[in-house]
């Protein structure tokens, strides 16, 4: 399997880390419910076809993607970076 | 035999090979099985199942029967096929599953005994009574099982790995293939042609047909020639597509060395390759299925295609009086090369009666082989036609019953083949595998013209794709004739008619398999083990498909075609796995003091990828543990020098450092005052702690942080995670300096000494108070101190820039040696911090809470930070929980093992009853006696109370003490001092 890395271009799956779906993104408030910190740690679907994942660049950019992909025909379909805009260039 | 006047084998080299001891000669050029033919040899090995005479049924790697073993000792590799293993002066081959010799084999008593071996008998027949099963049956079973044996010693061969990129894969470098390269490579691809034979030319190398007026062979010289001549065009020869993976990966073995003398060298015999292409050609060509008549696996009994291919390439008959049975026109070719080679043909028996052939050769019309005759090979055929039936004296039978498409690849992603009647066979269906088109004979073209014409197509078409100018559509012509077939898959009769030779499936097995309602063409292939040898069914699967579907009353469409699997043909695993052999490419990481500890003779242990020392052994010394203690006693006496290079040191800066900070510990570190160091927590988003470590405040806007040495790659993954998904608003930027600074700790009373000594500007103990930091000079270099320390003792720790570490670590230890102290290392720190209970990875595992290690107090109640919610779910703040707690035993007899579990002294050994678990353990020479660090049920309102360490593996156990966790200095004296 390969990524393409939108900073370093398409890349071999062994210089990725796999962390999961795009869930981990919606981190709850500090004051939501135990019930709706427990379905972001812990419910998760089980999609056949288009599925969004966390991916980390380890052994390149050390950037975190999400990767689009199809657990059916296994295309890799779309890669973009988590962090778009950051400002903590400016 | 060999003839005079044909082939291509190099008849000025002669070699000599050894087949079961006995020398046998051949040419360069030639196969075991060429060789052995030429030798009049054709018994070369015996039926897995029935221990059946076998001869060489093939030519190329689908042969099913002659299976030999090549080299011997740690060499030895079983199941090679003699139709592809080339010949060389001194090659050892032996014949496989025979006993005690090929010709008299014990086990051929299960020839005999066949009835009682009908499908199914295994399942059936161990069953009961169950105890015989480990006790008999399986023993027995297993001695007989498997195609040939291996050595059990280790495997001497070298391997390699290689990955490469192209436009354009095409696989097989037959006439579609090569014509394919020739076209791309005219065009400017970058491409790469895999073929699995010696020689390039695929089945042209076989045949004698014209191309464009002159002999095939002309047209692959030339072909070959302009290939060659192309830069962007890259041929691989001996190597095999094994699998077609996901985005147009290809797994490819390339057979490097195994056709030239074992020479003992360096020399890799297999290499491993990936293959990348946007787009593919298969070109893997079609293989000649059998029939399944009476005793149609005897010796001399063979593909009349390979007798066709053994006499045009090696200028080899295989036997002297030849009769051909077919059902298609292709089959003539053989009896009309032949016959012209001068050959006597006894009879050439075709199953329509409407063939259209003509031979001055005795031909026999709507004729059927019946039944053979020959005891270890073939002396006469019988057969029957509308006259009746007759015998025919003959010691060779090729037998064509029409051509399979090589689609296997195509499958390889899950996609299914489709049935076509015309040609009476599986094609590939159209974009089964993105990027891949199917050419030539692996597509259903069965005439050389037509299979250039589909190359031709083919190149176009992705040439077109690729925004490429397409030429004008022109292609050779070939000689070859239309290809016609009536199916004939089995003749009736009584005797017994093979399908799959390698595991001895007859017709009657399918029969019995949809008798017994083994239907699908899945459960007809485990029930009969149809397909399921090393040949992978590749010339019987189509056969068993069609008989199961006559069999079931179902079409051959909808019985459909079991799984194709990479790999396509046998692949050693040694060679998957090259890289993984010994270190491979294993990054090591030796830090600036690594030298140094190897000369003072410290035996080093792996820490993540790093290396650090596990104590510095002394003369006098008998063991591990007396120079453990002695280390241990330089730190509590006078004063100890340790390389802690390796911790994971990641460098914050940024306005908002301070901030992010406050999010990822659970402690704040925005009111660290700059010059400060404090000891952190970091949780896991679902409450558990992650790691440990202390973070110094160099300046108002960075920070440093150090984390567990193993754990250096988890945090900065966290961390990236957290500030690129959670706040990259935050103005801060961190990087790690773990292999920037060394970095030493200098322990012990006398430390203080050493640093003074060290430092450049006169050094003031008052300046720098416990938990302090801040940049001083050594011998004029920038460099960092801080007042921490991980033994408890009054400590330092003293970074460098890496290139000075060596030389300052030689410095520390002549200064800590002329004080009475010296170096020690990671067994000597085990000991000094579990005496003051300070935690590692043994204690924070991934199931340790804040409150479990009781650093509830460390976790804030003021701000959000990564792991505040879940850390607060009720179960983790039950009382119940096993909480750290410390351990001693009774003096120094009684001993301590780490992973140990703990019970009450009364109860009973039951997982139940568990009280919790040691996670380290150390002899403490303070203490003298064993301590540990534990996790105990209510742990900390335990005090004082006796529990029982039991190891369960070594089945000891000692009684132990359960005490607060921290042994020496319990107020901080001596640190804060």
């Amino acid at each position: 399997m390969r990524i393409i890395c939108p900073n370093c271009g398409e890349r071999d799956i062994r210089e990725f880390y796999y962390r999961g779906s795009e869930n981990d993104l919606d981190r709850p408030k500090l004051e939501d419910s135990l019930l709706n910190w427990h379905a972001f740690l812990h419910l998760r679907d089980n999609a056949a076809g288009e599925i969004r994942d966390l991916w980390y660049h380890e052994k390149g950019c050390n950037s975190w993607l999400i990767v689009t992909r199809n657990t059916i025909t296994h295309d890799v379909i779309s890669t973009e970076l988590v962090n778009s805009e950051d400002e903590g260039l400016a | 035999m060999r003839i005079t006047s044909k082939g291509f084998v190099n008849r000025d080299q002669e070699v000599t090979f050894l087949f079961d001891s006995k020398p046998y000669k051949g040419f360069v050029g030639d196969t075991v099985a060429s060789a052995l033919l030429a030798n009049d040899v054709n018994l070369v090995g015996r039926s897995f199942k029935y221990h059946r005479p076998r001869g060489i049924l093939g030519i190329g790697s689908e042969e099913p029967n002659a299976l030999i073993s090549v080299h011997k000792g740690g060499k030895i590799e079983p199941n090679i096929r003699a139709t592809t293993q080339e010949i060389y002066e001194g090659l050892i081959a032996t014949s496989q599953n025979s006993w005690p010799s090929l010709k008299f084999d014990a086990l051929a008593i299960n020839d005999i005994l066949a009835p009682f071996f009908s499908a199914g008998f295994y399942y059936k027949t161990f069953m009961w009574p169950p105890r015989f099963w480990e006790a008999l049956y399986e023993p027995i079973i297993r001695r007989a099982a498997g195609l040939g044996k291996l050595e059990a010693k280790p495997d001497v061969d070298n391997y390699d790995q290689n990955f490469a990129f192209c436009d354009l894969l095409i696989i097989g470098g037959g006439p579609s293939g090569l014509f394919s390269a020739l076209l791309a490579g005219r065009a400017g691809l970058d491409v790469i042609l895999v073929d699995e034979n010696p020689k390039l030319g695929g089945r042209l190398l076989f045949e004698n047909t014209i191309i464009d007026g002159n002999h095939c062979s002309d047209w692959i010289q030339n072909c070959l020639g302009e290939l060659k001549s192309l830069e962007n065009v890259r041929l691989l020869s001996r190597a095999t597509v094994f699998g077609i993976y996901d985005q147009g990966t290809f797994g490819v073995l390339e057979r490097i060395s195994r056709h030239i003398p074992d020479s003992d060298s360096d020399t890799v015999l297999d290499c491993f390759w990936r293959i990348v292409a946007s787009s593919s050609i298969l070109a893997s060509g079609a293989i000649e299925r059998h029939i399944a008549f009476g005793n149609n696996d005897r010796p001399g009994i063979m593909m009349a295609s390979a007798l066709r291919g053994y006499l045009n390439h090696y200028g080899v008959a295989a036997g002297t009086s030849i009769s051909i049975f077919g059902n298609n026109d292709d089959a003539f070719n053989t009896a009309y090369d032949l016959n012209s080679a001068g050959v006597e043909i006894a009879a050439y028996i075709d199953s329509r009666r409407d063939a259209d052939i003509q031979g001055d050769f005795p031909i026999f019309r709507g004729a059927e082989v019946y039944d053979t005759g020959g005891r270890l090979g073939l002396e006469h055929i019988c057969i029957r036609d509308d006259k009746g039936e007759r015998k025919i004296q003959t010691d060779c039978l090729g037998v064509s019953g029409g051509w399979n498409p090589s689609i296997h690849l195509s499958c390889h992603t899950n996609a299914k083949p489709e049935w076509r009647n015309d040609i009476a066979a599986f094609t590939p269906k159209r974009q089964s595998i993105s990027g891949l088109i199917v050419v030539g004979s692996a597509n259903g073209h069965f005439t050389t013209s037509d299979c250039f014409q589909s190359a031709c197509e083919a190149v176009n078409e992705l040439l077109k794709s690729k925004g490429k100018k397409v030429r004008r559509k022109s292609y050779p012509l070939a000689s070859d004739l239309e290809y016609n077939i009536s199916p004939l898959w089995a003749v009736e009769g009584n005797k017994r008619a093979w399908l799959d030779f390698q595991n001895d499936v007859i017709t009657k097995d399918i029969k019995q398999s949809v008798d017994e309602n083994f239907r699908s063409v899945e459960h007809m292939k485990r029930y009969t083990t149809q397909g399921m040898a090393t040949d992978q069914g590749k010339g019987s699967n189509v056969i068993a498909i069609a008989l199961l579907a006559d069999a079931s009353g179902e079409t051959i469409e909808r019985t459909g075609t079991t799984t194709f699997r990479p790999p396509y043909t046998p692949i050693p695993i040694a060679a998957i796995g090259s890289s993984g052999r010994d270190k491979g490419f294993a990054p090591e990481r030796l830090s600036t003091t690594h030298a140094a500890s190897i000369k003072l003779a410290a035996p080093m242990i792996e820490a993540g990828l790093w290396y650090r020392p596990s104590y510095y052994p002394q003369i006098g010394e008998n063991n591990w543990l007396q120079a453990c203690n002695r280390e241990v006693l330089y730190v509590r006496q006078s004063v100890g020098i340790c390389d802690v290079s390796t911790l994971g040191k990641i460098e914050f800066h940024g306005k908002d450092a301070a901030k992010f900070l406050d999010f990822v510990y659970t402690n704040s570190f925005g009111s660290l005052a700059v010059g400060r160091v404090k000891y952190g927590l970091m949780l896991r988003e679902d409450g558990f702690i992650m790691d440990d470590g202390t973070s110094a405040r160099i300046s108002e806007n960075s920070y440093l942080m150090t984390t567990t040495t193993a754990a250096a790659g988890t945090v900065m993954r966290h961390l990236d995670f957290i500030h690129q998904a959670y706040c990259p608003k935050l103005h801060v930027r961190f990087v790690s300096v773990t292999e920037q600074w060394a970095q030493f700790s200098v322990s012990g009373p006398k430390s203080l000494d050493i640093i003074s000594s060290v430092v450049d500007e006169p050094f003031n103990e008052k300046d720098w108070p416990f938990m302090s930091c801040g940049e001083v000079k050594v011998m004029g270099i920038k460099a960092r101190l801080f007042r921490i320390s991980f033994s408890g003792e009054l400590g330092y720790e003293l970074a460098i820039p890496s290139r000075f570490g060596g030389s300052l670590f030689d410095l520390l230890r002549l200064e800590a040696e002329q004080r009475g102290g010296g170096v020690y290392g990671m067994e000597a720190m085990n000991v000094l911090r579990l005496e003051k209970g300070f935690i590692t990875h043994a204690e924070i595992d991934g199931r340790a809470t804040a409150y479990d290690v009781g650093m509830q107090k460390m976790v804030s109640e003021k701000k959000d930070f990564i792991g505040n919610k879940m850390a607060q779910r009720p179960g983790l703040l039950d009382r119940n929980r096993e909480r750290l707690v410390g351990l001693k035993t009774n003096g120094p007899q009684s001993t301590l093992t780490a992973g140990s579990l703990l019970y009450n002294t009364d109860d009973e050994l039951l997982a139940d009853n568990s009280q919790g678990h040691i996670s380290s353990v150390a002899f403490s020479p303070i203490e003298n006696c064993y301590i540990g660090l534990a996790f105990v049920k209510r742990g900390p309102e335990r005090w004082g109370e006796k529990i029982k360490a039991v190891n369960l593996l070594t089945s000891t156990d000692s009684n132990c003490e359960i005490c607060p966790p921290i042994f020496y200095d319990p107020d901080g004296e001596k640190f804060r001092a």
